[in-house]
């Protein structure tokens, strides 16, 4: 048998410490509201990152959380807030005050992060829409240019590509070389792995190569774009994995009344993330019954398909 | 019988489930559209079909409520799950019949604000535009959905996250916007508006109690009223059970 590429699993420390260097532009939340990269997006926090660019359609409260920690300098997204209660805070503070420092924002819409995505991921400079014609996006952000057709009567958006250095994408299962199976609402995940010189998986399960290999439909991301793999259950606590564990939709509720000023938003970070040092000390923190609440209560397995010849 | 009694919300979300046609191609958005869809589907317009932006199409209603459109139930029995381009090219299509969409603002010409508001003479920033600046760009038919005062409904909004008739009729074509799209109504806390040949709103119907004086002096400009004002109709009391169910705890339709 052919000697297949050597493990990448590696912890989330090791992960972050080798390939989110302060600077990087990083790709994150890319399922939309589901499977978004929280434990990933601590550990960034943790190791003090800093002048990151964030990139991600929306992102929910991971990106406030890391904006209201100072590692980000530029947010490059749709949306940025809380999709349960709505604003963000720490986005707000950053934006209106400078604290804990300023950013910079390049508003986008889902379709324009979608197809900027989609250009870098298609080795093209630019991705035509007619999205945002005579909206303030297209006057405020560099990254929108409208021109002319050349093969019509009309105008169109050119939505320049966008390579981050990493994408940080939160999956079902992989295995060891980092083949990713993943399932549900995809947002902007397959173009993103591709568009980004970088890809760490973050995986609810690590399971044999034959698994993976059996459903290549499911297999989204080919292991060889692949940097580093991590195996962290629960990593996208307080969003959902499907088929893992639900929404914990009161936790969004909690870190909305808990970040209101500065002084909540610091001990809130202390309490969920400077102080725990790990994803597993998280989850005690979390504790038994809150977990139940958001275990899959009815399981619901699609049927087998069969790669038989 | 007697008339069940009825929430703000609960009327808006009977009214937005009127604005879908059977066999329409919807997309749905966030907060009360998501029930105003399933009680369309329930009882109206049974072969209308959901898409979600994050790349789900749904032709049957989710099997529970919804808090974001990412909700595991929302996945669960779905028609389709795929990546955003695979629902927000049908929508560039212009396939896409309506589009439901909230906003901090909304001016006379049906211009949507969710990037910038102000707040006791200060800016805010909001969230931004998410995918509504898409919708309002490229769905057929445009449907807002906010409460009514004058902070919201203003003169002309201060930053355009999501077009509507610009300055007027024409407006759109000259940006290069596609012929069938734009806004179709905006369903307030107080009534309905819809819009003149000439790109702006004027009140279409004003909410059971509601009087037109106060929807007038509660709106940031001179609101036009149609000839033939209406009364937006009561939820039905189908209608009610319907939104009751999905929402018993009223989480979405509470006020």
């Amino acid at each position: 048998m052919m000697e297949r590429t050597a493990s990448k699993l590696v912890s989330m420390h090791q992960a972050v410490a080798e390939h989110v260097p302060s600077g990087s532009m990083v790709l994150m939340g890319a399922q939309l509201e589901q499977m978004i990269p929280f434990a990933a997006g601590h550990e960034i926090i943790r190791q003090g990152r800093r002048d990151l660019t964030l990139v991600g359609p929306i992102s929910d409260i991971l990106f406030d959380q890391m904006i209201g920690a100072g590692c980000v300098s530029r947010v490059m997204a749709a949306w940025v807030g809380n999709a349960s209660a709505g604003m963000g805070y720490c986005f707000r503070r950053a934006v209106e005050k400078s604290i804990p420092c300023a950013i910079e924002t390049v508003d986008h819409t889902n379709l324009t992060i979608a197809l900027a995505l989609h250009a870098a991921a298609m080795g093209i400079p630019f991705m035509p829409t007619y999205s945002t014609l005579g909206s303030d996006l297209l006057k405020h952000n560099g990254n929108l240019r409208e021109f002319s057709s050349p093969v019509s009567e009309e105008r169109l958006v050119a939505v320049r590509a966008l390579r981050p250095d990493v994408a940080i994408l939160q999956v079902q299962r992989a295995d060891a070389s980092g083949n990713a199976h993943l399932w549900g609402n995809l947002g902007v995940a397959i173009d993103g792995a591709r568009a980004s010189r970088k890809v760490i998986v973050v995986a609810e399960e690590i399971v044999a190569h034959e698994v993976i290999a059996s459903d290549p439909n499911r297999t989204l991301i080919p292991g060889f774009l692949v940097a580093a793999v991590v195996q962290e259950p629960w990593g996208a606590h307080p969003s959902p994995v499907q088929g893992y564990y639900g929404r914990d939709h009161d936790f969004f509720h909690e870190y909305h009344d808990q970040t209101r000023d500065p002084d909540g938003f610091e001990r809130w970070i202390k309490h969920w993330v400077a102080d725990v040092p790990s994803r597993a000390v998280y989850l005690r923190q979390l504790g038994d019954s809150r977990m139940g609440g958001l275990r899959v209560r009815q399981h619901a397995l699609s049927v087998p398909v069969d790669f038989g010849y | 019988m007697v008339a069940r009694s009825f929430s703000r919300s609960e009327l808006m979300v009977a009214a937005a489930a009127r604005e879908i046609h059977d066999g329409e191609l919807v997309f749905v958005g966030m907060r009360l559209p998501m029930i105003a869809f399933v009680v369309a589907k329930r009882i109206h317009v049974p072969s209308a079909i959901g898409l979600f932006e994050n790349g789900v199409i749904r032709d049957t209603p989710a099997p529970g409520l919804l808090y974001t459109m990412g909700d595991p139930p929302n996945l669960l029995g779905a028609m389709h799950c795929g990546d955003m381009l695979s629902v927000m090219s049908l929508l560039q299509q212009g396939r896409v019949n309506v589009g439901f969409l909230g906003a901090a603002e909304v001016d006379r010409f049906g211009n949507l604000n969710t990037t910038w508001g102000s707040r006791d003479g200060r800016q805010i920033r909001l969230p931004g535009s998410g995918g509504a600046c898409d919708i309002a760009s490229l769905s057929q038919r445009t449907v807002v959905l906010l409460e009514h005062n004058r902070q919201r409904l203003v003169p002309r909004v201060g930053h355009i996250t999501s077009p509507g008739n610009g300055t007027g009729n024409g407006w759109r074509r000259e940006q290069g916007l596609p012929a069938r799209s734009g806004p179709s109504a905006i369903i307030t806390t107080m009534g309905v508006l819809r819009f003149g040949e000439d790109g702006e709103a004027y009140l279409a119907s004003v909410h059971p109690g509601v009087n037109v004086e106060d929807v007038l002096s509660n709106t940031g400009w001179t609101l036009r009223v149609a000839d033939d004002l209406a009364m937006t109709a009561k939820p039905t009391d189908m209608e009610l059970a319907a939104i009751r169910e999905i929402d018993p705890n009223h989480f979405w339709t509470k006020a």
